[in-house]
């Protein structure tokens, strides 16, 4: 996950985690943010929600071992802010996620991460769904050059917004040097907003 | 041609170019920031070879970790004294102001940040937190950001962030007695949904909104979030500037009557077009508490709790896997449910309002037995003003626990937690599996004057039958 490297596509196994409005408390208790590194975080990923799924959480299935897709419902990720949230997963191996809907913070997040976010509409998220628990094996590709997701369930087509699109795959998605570029023009826009300067005479 | 909405005008005005991916490269001119959030992005500037650009537009401040039994140095929990110790560094070495436990204004980010006059109208504000639409209640535009935005306002000023589309939401007539601006937002979010909000900024106006003391417009524009706006916000009136004169960090003299021409201006047009306009009817809402597990899982104190059938088709397993784990019964009324826990506070009901509410309710009796409680002011301001008000007296003569200032029970990244199966009516702005520190802990959210009520009852009851 070297920050700027273009994502053209990501390939692997698909992991089915369903439920809508998944907050990223859930994702990442609160307890693990009592650290000042991201370090470690993967295998908190989910934690409390698998310790009361009791082995029957989609994370501890062995059919979806070795995922690098998740594939979630409506309104991921709603919630806190915590940029823990897409950490945890990122380093609990994946590297995409596809559902219905994502919140607005948590998309902003991943794509900052370089980790896509696209979308489907429900009743193809269905078809991709069951088509991912009939075969976990199978080979998912996200192909965000052609906007596509391919899979046992056909060639499915993506939506994802064009600015991060665009941003994955240019590998600008490190927005700080892109912010960088725009140098001077920054003071001035400040130096237009009467607040800056305490709205003196 | 149509007027332009403040979310517009402020927009153009910190725009400093549109980038190659469609977002605007916006500047940002106040930036919060925490221990919780921070830490990461100072390492990543710092691992860059960036030093913050603005860090005099930049303040922090300690708030999640910190406890509410006792704020003396070094803090009990050593991870706890070490976040706060590499704020205090980070924020040392970069030349950022910071409101710590020892300047007497250390508080909930959001409480701090509008009582100092830090924010005001027109600005645009970013906090690594969601709860910053909070401050939208003064005309800003104000979004959570995460870790890696935080690190591009540090060594930038600016984010690359998409403008949003504007919803007007108009909440007209008058509340009736026992009704709350946490009631109104809990209606919204009721009716338009937990994801209702995704790509809108939610613009709050109408007869009940411009009612309402600016702390009341903030717990409003608090919970945009869990609607799932990013941005909330109320056009800035006379109220907005009375409650903005004199403050610490708000300008002066001249110089405050001038940014008041300025600020009126950046106020919606009266002819500005909106993407979407969703009408409320503010004296039909009553005291409204939730019985899920997201905020939008909500009925009316007086209403029963929803069956399956009740609900469209798509929402049902998310109210099936809600009830399950609430245990609580489809049909049933809410009124009635025994509590465990009391938690007043938060950044969306921590203020003095807030709390004087509470103490009005807490007059009327005694905590019931069983029910532990927590009674925590949003800021030392706050706290301090509720002192002279002789409000912790109130509380404790009538058995709430009175602690120092903190996001506390909210969520559970300090002692203040849930044990077990707990039930907690809280005055927070999130009822997530797990979010007040018990894996299995459960929350009903309601207004600070509803948990007031619920401690001393024992159980929810509806407020207007005390007061």
């Amino acid at each position: 996950m070297t920050a700027g490297e273009p994502v053209h596509r990501v390939a692997g196994r698909g992991c089915v985690l369903r439920g809508d409005d998944i907050d990223t408390d859930r994702i990442i208790p609160a307890r693990y943010l009592r650290a000042i590194s991201f370090e470690g975080l993967g295998e908190h990923a989910f934690e409390d929600d698998r310790k009361q799924a009791k082995g029957n959480h989609p994370l501890d299935d062995a059919r979806f071992d070795g995922a690098s897709i998740l594939i979630v419902g409506r309104n991921f990720g709603c919630g806190s802010s915590r940029e823990h949230a897409p950490q945890a997963l990122a380093r609990s191996g994946f590297r995409a996620f596809v559902g219905e809907s994502f919140a607005e913070i948590f998309f902003g997040n991943c794509t900052a991460l370089g980790l896509p976010c696209a979308t489907l509409p429900r009743a193809e998220l269905e078809r991709l769904m069951e088509s991912v628990e009939l075969n976990p094996r199978q080979e998912l590709v996200l192909d965000l050059a052609r906007g596509t997701l391919a899979s046992r369930a056909g060639v499915q087509a993506i939506e994802m917004p064009a600015g991060a699109r665009r941003q994955l795959l240019e590998g600008s998605y490190d927005a700080t040097a892109v912010l960088l570029e725009a140098g001077d023009a920054i003071e001035a826009t400040a130096a237009r907003l009467p607040y800056v300067s305490g709205f003196a005479g | 041609m149509g007027g332009r909405s403040l979310l517009d005008k402020v927009w153009d005005a910190h725009s400093v170019r549109e980038l190659p991916s469609g977002q605007t490269q916006l500047f940002i001119g106040l930036h919060l920031i925490h221990e919780v959030t921070s830490p990461q992005a100072f390492a990543a500037l710092r691992e860059a070879g960036l030093r913050a650009r603005h860090p005099e537009r930049t303040f922090a401040t300690v708030d999640h970790i910190i406890p509410t039994d006792s704020q003396r140095r070094p803090l009990a929990d050593p991870m706890a004294e070490a976040m706060l110790v590499e704020l205090e560094r980070s924020a040392a070495q970069s030349g950022i102001r910071f409101f710590g436990p020892e300047s007497g204004h250390q508080g909930i980010v959001h409480v701090i940040g509008p009582e100092l006059g830090l924010t005001q109208p027109g600005m645009t504000i970013a906090c690594g937190d969601s709860h910053t639409s909070t401050h939208g209640a003064f005309g800003a535009v104000a979004f959570g950001i995460g870790t890696s935005q935080v690190r591009d306002v540090l060594a930038t000023q600016c984010l690359a962030v998409a403008r949003p589309r504007v919803r007007r939401i108009d909440v007209g007539g008058k509340l009736a007695a026992g009704v709350y601006a946490k009631d109104v937002i809990l209606t919204v979010i009721r009716r338009l949904g937990v994801k209702g909000g995704i790509g809108f900024a939610y613009e709050y106006g109408g007869a009940a909104i411009e009612a309402m003391t600016l702390e009341e417009r903030m717990t409003v524009c608090n919970m945009s979030i869990e609607g799932g706006a990013r941005v909330g916000y109320v056009n800035p009136d006379d109220a907005t500037f009375a409650y903005l004169r004199g403050r610490e960090m708000a300008p002066q003299g001249a110089a405050f009557e001038r940014a008041v021409a300025w600020w009126r201006s950046m106020a919606s047009d009266g002819d500005a077009s909106y993407a979407d306009r969703v009408r409320f009817d503010g004296a039909a809402i009553a005291p409204t508490v939730t019985f899920g597990i997201n905020p939008g899982q909500s009925v009316g104190v007086d209403e029963s709790i929803p069956r399956l059938s009740e609900v469209p088709d798509d929402e049902r397993p998310a109210l099936a896997e809600a009830l399950a784990f609430m245990e609580l019964r489809a049909g049933a009324p809410l009124a009635g449910t025994r509590i465990d826990v009391a938690f007043i506070g938060s950044c969306t009901n921590g203020r003095i309002s807030d709390l004087r509410e509470a103490a009005r309710v807490a007059r009327h009796g005694k905590v019931a037995p069983g029910v532990r409680t927590f009674v925590v002011p949003g800021s030392q301001a706050v706290q301090r003003q509720a002192e002279a008000e002789g409000l912790p007296a109130v509380f404790r003569a009538a058995g709430f626990d009175w602690r120092e200032p903190g996001c506390s029970m909210c969520l559970a990244m300090n002692p203040d937690r849930l044990q077990g199966r707990e039930l907690c009516a809280s005055s927070s702005n999130r009822n997530f599996k797990g979010r007040q520190g018990s894996p299995t802990g459960r929350t009903l959210l309601m207004s600070p004057a509803m948990v007031a009520a619920a401690a001393i009852r024992g159980k929810v009851v509806d407020v207007r039958e005390i007061l």
